[in-house]
């Protein structure tokens, strides 16, 4: 997930400003990789170009940090597109799964369908190793077995998740205060 | 392609506790479909609905077009005796019988010779790689052989469909994986439609596509990919 596409949900959940969303972003997406200033006004600037977010108003006597931006159709269809776009299971999957998890909560739509989309896709990968390891040699077999118990270990998890996304959107709206 | 099974709607309470919720199951002539989800989901009730083992107190099962709540017990279990063929966790098999009348037993019970069921179900054991197993008794057998014996059992009679129930759930991965290899590739050449249900994704992936169930409810969700 791109910083940008952070933003757009940030922004959809809510007009912000740039401070805010540096703070928004560091402590939903950034884990440990908290964001430079720089980075700030040039993903906003990029998305204001691409029309995908506007500014709705502006306090104060100017300097970047006054301006309110909030999102537009084309972020929010954007977003939507994010969302609905399985990734290509991979091992980095989870981190960027968990992120398209909070990003479908703090925006308002359906996590567990984020899940849902994604479990289609592990199971087709693993249909399809499947059936390639039963027409394979021993070493073809092995080298698909590792691939199938690590999707099974990505589904467990999703499971898993599946189960605590009520939690997980209360904890969710209890930091937005 | 119409349905060869389409159970729709189905509900099924036992007291308070809601079993089915709405669930769903359509599975075409020849297609394998696992029915997966969480422990106590109701992926079994569905399966017992679906085979005629258990009445929903809603919703409409039909086989073949027919509905089975318009047949009579004697058309049941006709049914279920010629049409499908049942292969579960543990304890199917009969202990006294060796493994050859085990998998006879269909046939037997249906009024076939007994030279030709055997015949025929000598023909499955050496399919499953059991030629040399005719004689043993199920306390003989490995886990894996008495799972192999039970799908000869479930083909022997050529059904449409295969009911299943965890079949791996009592083996260790290795004999789990031969055990699914075995009835997926038999029903494949035989052209016999599977209910797989099972709450592993790695048995899941012998199916031609997979739909969940939770909470009672079940997702037909997409198609042969
Ligand atoms: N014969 C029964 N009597 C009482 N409760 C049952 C019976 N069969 C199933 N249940 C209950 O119905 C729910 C669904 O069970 P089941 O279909 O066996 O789920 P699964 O196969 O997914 O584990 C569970 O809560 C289970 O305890
Ligand atoms: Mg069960």
């Amino acid at each position: 997930m791109t910083i940008a596409t952070a933003f757009l949900a940030l922004l959809e959940e809510r007009p912000q400003h740039g401070y805010d969303l540096k703070r928004a972003y560091d402590q939903h997406f950034g884990l440990d990789r908290p964001l430079h200033y720089g980075q700030v006004y040039t993903t906003l600037a990029k998305l204001l170009r691409n029309g995908l977010v506007s500014v709705d108003g502006v306090e104060g006597a100017g300097g970047p940090d006054r301006k309110r931006y909030t999102i537009t159709d084309a972020g929010v269809t954007d977003i939507q597109r994010w969302l609905d776009e399985p990734e290509k299971p991979d091992q980095y999957l989870q981190s960027t799964l968990y992120a398209k998890v909070v990003g479908a909560l703090l925006t308002g739509r359906s996590a567990a369908a984020v899940l849902d989309v994604q479990r289609e896709e592990h199971l087709v990968a693993m249909r399809e190793l499947t059936r390639r390891k039963q027409g394979g040699d021993l070493a073809d077999r092995i080298i698909c077995d590792r691939a199938l118990f690590h999707l099974d270990a990505d589904l467990r998890w999703l499971e898993h998740t599946a189960t605590l996304l009520d939690e997980l959107a209360a904890e969710l709206r209890g930091t937005k205060e | 392609m119409s349905a060869l099974i389409a159970a729709e709607g189905l509900h099924k309470a036992y007291g308070p506790t809601v079993a089915l919720g709405g669930a769903d199951l359509i599975v075409h002539a020849g297609e394998i479909v696992s029915v997966m989800g969480p422990s106590g989901s109701g992926k079994s009730t569905l399966l017992h609905c679906a085979a005629g083992l258990t009445v929903p107190d809603a919703g409409r099962v039909a086989y073949a077009g027919r509905e089975l709540s318009r047949m009579s017990d004697v058309e049941r279990s006709a049914l279920r005796r010629r049409e499908f063929g049942f292969v579960f966790q543990f304890g199917q098999l009969v202990p006294e019988l060796t493994a050859l009348q085990n998998v006879a037993l269909p046939l037997r019970l249906d009024g076939v010779s007994r030279r030709t069921a055997e015949r025929r179900a000598t023909g499955w054991l050496d399919r499953l790689g059991l030629a040399d197993k005719a004689r043993a008794r199920p306390g003989e057998l490995s886990g894996g052989q008495q799972q192999r014996v039970a799908v000869a059992r479930a083909l022997v009679a050529d059904p449409k469909v295969i009911f299943t129930d965890e079949p791996t759930g009592a083996l260790d991965s290795i004999a789990g994986e031969r055990v699914m290899e075995m009835l997926t590739s038999a029903a494949r050449e035989t052209g016999a439609a599977v209910v797989l249900v099972t709450h592993d994704a790695r048995v899941a992936a012998y199916a031609d596509r997979s739909i969940v169930v939770r909470d009672g409810r079940s997702s037909e969700r997409a198609g042969v990919r």
